[in-house]
């Protein structure tokens, strides 16, 4: 490693003028060889279902001579998209979710802001042991998650369910005020690690000296917390917050195993699942209008929420 | 203030929050107690006994009939998981490296465009994409196959986003020009000098999309009508759908629960010197 350094060095001290001659970098040809493999397969099964969807979104099927006739498939403008815009389960799908991420994702990132906090305080002990059990979800998949909690859940298994009827409550999680909740729940359990440790990352990388300046001001420990140490990390929340609303954007595969357990969880229970069920109903295009508008939603809540913050925090 | 209020503020500051950590470590460590529990009870045992006490220990029982469940079915979806993540993660390593280190190495026309295609594409919601890749795939011919899987696997734009961020972090630009003058050509120099500076964080690279592989469901559902190629998360989903008229594919449920999670967290508190770095290095704007 030094060996190599060192030659680097002297090579580049010796040879002086004719750096420049290999400044230029490699060929057109090397370039296009090195970005190939990624961006083949990144156009084939990125770039071109987003186009095909964006275009499948723009068709409708109609039917010559009434129930019975041919079918066949035209241009139908923004027909599929007023059809999603009147349909009352995409609304009532988003309105969930709405609701599911006001709730479900400040709670996770607050948690978490404040776990990684407290292990960047010399107050705790055993710090690598909470650093792990905190992290330790991010290995569960989402569905195997979702079945381990609706375990938790049932009243016939659960003996979360005893204890709190020990102490006279009767709880219902799988109910209908009750199971948005619960789903709300397993994604807390499951992302709460690992927005802490991107979090507690970005606090590692702060210089001591910082919080030096800031005692020999005065400052309270609460002090410097919010208002020197949260500051600063100020893009870890917000990339985190971005990839919160993505992830809740997408919510599947927890609502779906709860499914299989609550009868309050309807198969439109949220827009992917509202997506697939119209697929599995062969109206691709429609279900590509509902999957092109979940995406520009996601794209305009991301980039709102980046440009907001970026502006506030005068960057 | 005196100094003897300050010793007892912080006396207290410090029960509290390690009152509130230990709290939060229940909490998360909670469903794997209680699964490890329920995976060595009898199926009797899982409705009539405390879920959070050991009864009888069955665990080795329980595994004898979650392997031997349809002919064998399980041990065929715990493949096609290693198989989809072990072999999607390598290769997805390979090209977000090699994409990733020529947009920070090598300087072209159009280098700043293209990263920002791949930013984008990290924006795009994957179970977006699942249902359009489903009619391109239906229409080629290769749905219901390992490819349908395997293939969209491979591209990781948050790969190729941190293969950049490493690799101008950690190769420098004066070993790679002692290779040049050497006559090493580019891909000797990659293949020979700078793999071995991102090593590792390639192995952080490979451990996040490992995860993401091994955790994906919404795109092997959507692709997957033959049994013999789910991966576990959908093989379990579906045996999950059918407790309420199957009660004893319960056990087998759980116990396969606990065996598909334990060997990814065992890689991950063996691997947790890479994870941080990587974790440390993603957040760097």
């Amino acid at each position: 490693m030094t060996d190599i350094a060192t030659r680097a060095n002297r090579v580049v001290a010796e040879t002086g003028g004719r750096r420049r001659h290999y400044g230029g970098g490699p060929r057109a040809g090397t370039i296009v060889a090195f970005l190939t493999p990624f961006f083949l397969p990144f156009v084939l099964f990125y770039l071109v279902p987003v186009g095909y969807a964006i275009w499948q979104s723009f068709l409708v099927v109609r039917r010559t001579g009434g129930q019975y006739g041919t079918s066949y498939t035209t241009f139908g403008g923004f027909e599929q998209y007023a059809q999603v815009f009147q349909n009352t389960e995409f609304w009532s799908s988003i309105g969930r979710i709405g609701l599911f991420g006001i709730v479900q994702v400040p709670v996770m990132l607050l948690v978490a802001l404040s776990m990684a906090l407290l292990l960047d305080t010399p107050l705790l002990k055993i710090k690598p042991f909470f650093r792990i059990t905190a992290f330790m979800p991010y290995a569960v998949p989402g569905v195997i998650a979702a079945i381990m909690w609706s375990y938790l859940y049932s009243p016939q298994v659960s003996p979360l369910v005893d204890v709190l009827k020990g102490i006279g409550l009767q709880p219902d999680f799988l109910g209908p005020g009750a199971v948005l909740w619960s789903a709300a729940n397993v994604s807390t359990w499951l992302w709460t690690g690992y927005n802490m440790l991107i979090m507690y990352s970005a606090l590692q990388s702060i210089p001591q000296e910082l919080y030096e300046a800031a005692k020999l001001d005065g400052a309270s420990n609460w002090a410097i917390a919010w208002k020197v140490k949260v500051p600063i990390i100020a893009p870890s929340i917000v990339l985190t917050t971005v990839f919160s609303i993505i992830g809740t954007l997408q919510l599947y595969a927890e609502p779906a195993v709860l499914r299989q357990i609550s009868s309050n969880i309807s198969s439109t229970y949220t827009p992917n699942m509202l997506a697939y069920a119209v697929a599995s109903g062969n109206n691709y295009q429609q279900a590509a209008a509902i999957s092109v508008v979940i995406a520009v939603i996601t794209f305009v809540l991301s980039f709102g929420f980046m440009r907001l913050t970026s502006k506030k925090a005068g960057l | 203030m005196s100094n003897q209020t300050l010793i007892r503020e912080s006396r207290v500051s410090r029960t509290a929050a390690m009152a509130l950590m230990f709290l939060l470590a229940i909490y998360f460590l909670l469903p794997i107690y209680f699964l490890i529990v329920a995976a060595t009870k009898p199926q009797g045992d899982l409705a009539s006994t405390n879920g959070l006490a050991f009864s009888h220990f069955d665990l080795f029982s329980n595994l004898g009939t979650l392997f031997g469940r349809s002919d064998g079915i399980f041990g065929r979806w715990a493949l096609n998981s290693v198989i989809y993540a072990v072999l999607g993660a390598a290769v997805g390593t390979l090209i977000s490296a090699l994409c990733g280190y020529a947009l920070a190495k090598f300087k072209f026309r159009g280098r700043e465009f293209l990263f920002s295609v791949i930013l984008g594409g990290v924006l795009v919601p994957t179970t977006a994409l699942a249902l359009p890749l489903f009619l391109l795939f239906s229409a080629t011919g290769i749905v219901n196959t390992y490819l349908a899987v395997f293939l969209p696997s491979i591209v990781s734009p948050f790969g190729v986003y941190l293969a950049r961020i490493f690799t101008a972090a950690a190769v420098p630009e004066e070993i790679l020009e002692s290779a040049r003058l050497d006559g090493a050509g580019e891909f000797r120099t990659f293949f020979s000098v700078a793999i071995r500076l991102m090593a590792p964080s390639l192995v952080t690279i490979f451990l996040f999309q490992f995860v993401a592989i091994w955790n994906n469901f919404f795109l092997p559902m959507v692709m997957l009508q033959k049994e013999s190629l789910f991966p576990i998360t959908l093989g379990l989903y579906q045996w999950n759908g059918q407790t309420a008229r199957a009660p004893l594919l319960q056990e087998s449920v759980i116990t396969g629960s606990l065996v598909s999670i334990v060997p990814v967290i065992i890689v991950f508190i063996l691997l947790q010197r890479f994870w941080r770095t990587g974790l440390a290095s993603g957040s760097l704007k």
